[in-house]
Order: C-alpha cells, then sequence, then structure tokens
C-alpha cells in the first residue's frame, strides 16, 4: 500500500507507553463507535418487533433473522427481489461504462495535445462542484418526454459518463502509461481502439479497479434521482427502503432486515477490497 | 534504434493531432451535454416560468417573479437556516475529530491496515440505511439513545420535535458516516510530511502534542481545505437525511413544523409534492448560486493562506 521505507529508527522512537495505551484506547473506542452501528441493524434485524420494545432493549442478535428477511421479500409494497436485481443491472451498467468512456477520454487527455484540450479539460474539472439537484426538474422533465420516468433507462443513461472518472483516469494513464510504448504501437499500425484495449487498459488495471469500486458503490447508494424517477413498482434498493422506511405501522424489525439485505453486498465488498479503497482514497488525497 | 524512437514520437504527434483525441473524448463530451449542461440551461429556463407539472397548456412567462417570491419566502428561509445549521453542527466537531483520528494513526502503531479499515467502514454503507439505522437508534420510545440518557437520569428526548435535537441527531448520522472518510484523507497528507521536520521540531524541545500543533497542521492547510470544500458541498446538499428522519417521510416536511427542512429537501417538496416546477427551479439556482459563493470564498481562502505560507 505505501511505499515508504520504514526506517529501522522509527522503532526506537515510539511514544511513551502511556500516550500509546491511550492511543489504542481511543482506536477502539473509534472502531467500537463506527460498527456498532450496523451490528445494531443485525440486532434488530433478528429479533421480533416486540422484544425490540422492552427495557432493556436486546443487544445480542435473536433468532428471527430468516423470518424477517422472509418477510422483507413477501413485502408487497418494497418489491424488495425486483429492487436488488435492478440495482445490480444498474450498478453494474454504470460501473463498466464509466470505466469504458473515463479511460478513453483520459487517454485522450493524458497522452495527446490537441486543440482546445486545456479548456476542455477544465470544463470536466469545473462540472464535478455542480449539485445534483440542479439537474432533477429538467432531467424530469426530459425523461417524461422521452416516456423513461419509471424506467431503469432513466437512472442509467445520465450516468454513463462521470467528470470525476476521467479526471482520475487522466491521472492514473499520465502516470502508468510510458509514451514510448504509445508510440512503438504507432509504428506497429496499431489503431485507436486497438493501442487503448492493448497498451493502455493492460497498465491502468489496479486504478481502474479502484473506480470501478466507487461507482459500483455510489450508485448502489444513489438516492434523490432514483426517488424521483423510479416507482415503487420498480425500484433500485434504496427506493425501496424508503418505501419499507415509509409504512404506515413502524415495523423496525421489517424495516431493518431490509437495510441488512441492502448493506451486506457493500459489505461483502468492503471486505474483500477495502484495502485497494483505502489506498485509491489516500492517493488520491495527496495528489489532489 | 535512435531513428526508430524519433519516427515513433513524430508519427504519435501526427496521430493525436488528427482526430483521433476527440474520437476518444466525444463519448462523455455528448452524454454530458445532454444530461449535464442542457439541464443546467433547462433550469433556468424553467424558473422564469410558472411551471405546474399538473396543469396543461403553455406556462406563462413571469420573468424574474419566481426568485423575488423566494427572497421572501418565509420556508426557504427556515430551510436555509436549517440547511447553515446542520452543516456547521456536522462539519467543525467532524474535522476536528478527523484530524484527531489521523494523528493517532500517523503514529508508530500496531494494525494500522485493520484501524484503517475500521474508521472507513461507516462509509460504505448508503445514506438511506444510515438513516434509518440512526432514526431508530434516536426514536422517542424504544431508541436506544434515550434508554442510555434514561440511565444516566436523564428525560426521554423527543429528538424530531425540536430545532436543535433533531439538527443534533442529523449532524451525528453526517459525521458517522464521513469522518473516517476525511480521517484517511488527512492522514494521507500527513505521511507526506518529511520527517526531517519533526525531527527539527524534536531537537527544539517540542512535544508530541506541541510538534502536531506547530508543525503537522499548518502543513496540512490545503488539505484542511480540500476536506472543508467537499463537506461545504455535501453538506449544503443535505437531502436523504431530513427526508427519512421524519417520522411522516411522505410529507417531506421535515418535521412537524419544519425544524429540520433543508434547502433540498423544500426544493423536492415544491416539485414532487407540489407540483410547482417553476418555483422549484429558482430553488435549485439559489442553491446552485450558494454552492459556488461558498465554493469561491473557500478558493479565496486557499489563495490567501498559501501565500502568507510562501513568505
Amino acid at each position: 500500500m505505501s511505499a515508504v521505507p520504514r526506517r529501522p529508527r522509527a522503532r526506537r522512537r515510539r511514544p511513551p507507553s502511556v500516550a500509546r495505551t491511550l492511543t489504542y484506547i481511543v482506536l477502539v473506542l473509534t472502531l467500537f463507535v463506527s460498527a456498532f452501528p450496523i451490528y445494531w441493524t443485525f440486532v434488530v434485524a433478528s429479533s421480533t418487533n416486540d422484544v425490540i420494545a422492552n427495557v432493556p432493549p436486546p443487544l445480542v442478535p435473536g433468532g428471527h433473522l430468516i423470518e424477517n428477511v422472509r418477510a422483507v421479500f413477501d413485502n408487497d409494497a418494497a418489491n424488495f427481489t425486483k429492487a436488488l436485481v435492478n440495482s445490480a443491472i444498474v450498478a453494474g451498467t454504470v460501473s463498466v461504462a464509466v470505466l469504458v468512456f473515463s479511460s478513453l477520454a483520459g487517454f485522450a487527455f493524458a497522452k495527446m495535445r490537441f486543440r482546445g484540450s486545456n479548456v476542455l479539460l477544465l470544463l470536466v474539472v469545473a462540472s464535478m462542484s455542480i449539485p445534483v439537484q440542479l439537474g432533477v426538474i429538467p432531467l424530469y422533465i426530459l425523461m417524461g418526454k422521452l416516456g423513461w420516468n419509471g424506467d431503469l433507462k432513466a437512472v442509467i443513461v445520465p450516468f454513463l459518463v462521470s467528470a470525476f472518472g476521467v479526471f482520475f483516469m487522466r491521472q492514473a494513464i499520465m502516470e502508468s502509461v510510458p509514451d514510448e510504448l504509445l508510440e512503438a504501437g504507432r509504428i506497429d499500425g496499431c489503431g485507436l481502439l486497438r493501442l487503448w484495449a492493448k497498451v493502455v487498459v493492460p497498465a491502468v488495471r489496479p486504478a481502474a479497479a479502484v473506480l470501478g469500486l466507487f461507482t459500483f458503490m455510489m450508485t448502489w447508494n444513489d438516492f434523490l434521482w432514483p426517488l424521483v424517477t423510479l416507482t415503487p413498482e420498480n425500484p433500485t434498493v434504496q427506493v425501496s427502503l424508503s418505501t419499507l422506511a415509509s409504512g404506515y405501522y413502524q415495523d423496525y424489525s421489517l424495516v431493518l432486515a431490509g437495510t441488512a439485505i441492502a448493506t451486506v453486498p457493500l459489505l461483502v465488498l468492503f471486505f474483500v477490497a477495502g484495502r485497494q479503497l483505502i489506498a485509491g482514497i489516500m492517493e488520491g488525497a495527496v495528489k489532489g | 534504434m535512435d531513428r526508430r524512437a524519433g519516427g515513433g514520437r513524430a508519427a504519435w504527434r501526427k496521430f493525436s493531432r488528427g482526430a483521433a483525441p476527440y474520437l476518444l473524448i466525444a463519448p462523455f463530451f455528448v452524454l454530458f451535454a445532454i444530461f449535464g449542461i442542457y439541464p443546467l440551461l433547462y433550469t433556468l429556463w424553467v424558473s422564469l416560468h410558472d411551471w405546474d407539472l399538473i396543469a396543461t397548456g403553455p406556462h406563462a412567462y413571469v420573468g424574474l417573479a419566481n426568485y423575488r417570491e423566494l427572497l421572501s419566502d418565509e420556508d426557504f428561509r427556515n430551510a436555509l437556516v436549517n440547511t447553515v445549521g446542520i452543516f456547521l453542527l456536522a462539519t467543525i466537531p467532524q474535522i476536528l475529530i478527523a484530524l484527531g483520528l489521523a494523528g493517532l494513526l500517523n503514529t508508530q502503531i500496531r494494525g494500522r491496515g485493520f484501524f484503517r479499515m475500521g474508521v472507513l467502514l461507516p462509509n460504505v454503507t448508503s445514506i438511506a440505511a444510515v438513516t434509518i439505522v440512526f432514526s431508530q437508534l434516536f426514536g422517542r420510545e424504544y431508541g436506544l439513545v434515550n434508554w442510555v440518557l434514561s440511565g444516566l437520569g436523564i428525560d426521554p428526548v423527543n429528538w424530531q420535535a425540536h430545532r436543535w435535537t433533531s439538527w443534533f441527531a442529523i449532524a451525528t448520522m453526517v459525521d458517522w458516516r464521513w469522518t473516517g472518510y476525511n480521517t484517511l484523507i488527512l492522514l494521507a497528507a500527513m505521511q507526506a510530511i518529511p520527517r526531517e521536520l519533526y525531527e527539527a521540531a524534536k531537537m527544539d524541545g517540542a512535544g508530541g502534542f506541541r510538534a502536531f500543533r506547530s508543525v503537522t497542521i499548518p502543513l496540512l492547510r490545503h488539505t484542511l481545505l480540500f476536506v472543508v470544500v467537499v463537506a461545504t458541498i455535501g453538506g449544503l446538499q443535505l437531502f436523504a437525511e431530513p427526508l427519512l428522519f421524519d417520522t411522516s417521510p411522505a410529507s417531506a416536511n421535515g418535521g412537524a413544523g419544519r425544524e429540520f427542512q433543508t434547502v433540498a429537501l423544500y426544493l423536492y417538496q415544491t416539485a414532487f409534492r407540489r407540483f410547482d416546477f417553476g418555483y422549484a427551479a429558482a430553488i435549485s439556482w439559489l442553491l446552485f448560486l450558494l454552492v459556488i459563493a461558498v465554493a469561491a470564498f473557500n478558493a479565496l481562502l486557499v489563495r490567501r493562506l498559501s501565500a502568507r505560507a510562501g513568505r
């Protein structure tokens, strides 16, 4: 992750033991605060609604998880099965498209000097700070004209490209694709797409993995626009969650079982690829 | 070999002056124009009309009437106060805690990777999920927070019913989700500080905390401002938390008396509960100008501070 060689002297320069102990105490407390709400989600999700009303409240998981999960999938209003499939389709499609289009545009911005490249790159960077809310109303009107409101196309097509992605891939390609390889490839008669596929893509695979992960998580978690354009009959997971949570009768064990199901895929991704994610965030921070 | 390399460079240069780069960036800019730029301008157009989604017939042009109405709109002013209040209540502790945690993670400890994973964990959960879980924790009757408070001899609090308590609850959700992310960004910046500076400070007799204050913090200025800008852009757009924290989310009212209705939530209510698109579009633009103004203010601050540091 961090390639900084650890200096032998660092070991002798340990902070005194009281400070060290305090450090560990604070960090462990932080871990507790980080993890507790997620743990609590599973406690409530595996209890009955009556048990939650007990004083003191339950602090360990109960035995009703499967029952509650089944109740979530059986809930007519929430359409949870469809929501999971929809979210997988939407987040998967958007992630792949963002990777392809960002690496194409990033390739041009990183390695080619063309008329207008500076202005266009500036436009990319500037567009990153436009608030989503600004687009919601006209997007809704536009989708209405196209007949896409309520359809998954409405939450996929506008997000096939990402300004952040272009900027991110530009940095990655500048760093990890040597000019010589591109020049040699050109002499050997490689066309544009062949150069992209054979030279650029293999070299930026690690950065692409981080971008793909980020995009997948962001799309999976997106809330406002899907809530506006989709219906409870054809929702994404987050829309379905809000349907569950907005019920007249608050059945916490049901709602939090839904929340747990919606979070599990991301937790799995996090435990598999969290280290790369952290490296990506930290490298981006130093460069930015 | 030399000629081949030289020839390659010339060939590449010729290639990259042609149509190739435009073909590569075309997909991005075509989609960006349709779904990025066009909505931006179209919102402006809509905001100048009396644009009711349900009413049929042409939308009447009303000039700046929507904006004029907004400036004297009590609910809008209320939403503005709530947004800024929650933003400050969330951002200030968040950055201070992130700074402290990054400082701790930057010392020689065992299990660095483990602790880093731990602080980032909340960030993978969705905002909707976070809000649902915390609304339960802050529940009036069976909430864990009130149970702990009652153990301390404090009466249960109806968190949604008051301005300050609802702001506090929402700020807690925001901080729980974002503090770890900012911690990692600040930690990365701390690791980029040369060790020699700390050794020099140590030779001058500075202890750990003193060195943190007089070496680390000043050198983190840029990163800190970056973190502040990002938190600002996010904080001014708070939407899911106030929507779902409400006991009746369908109203999009942000509390029975609009105690925690943010600008973004007011926008949503105006557009998709009252179907007054013209007025909502005007809110969008004022929100946009607010974000730009705050971002510009921050940029100015960066320039000021870096100019001073350069001296």
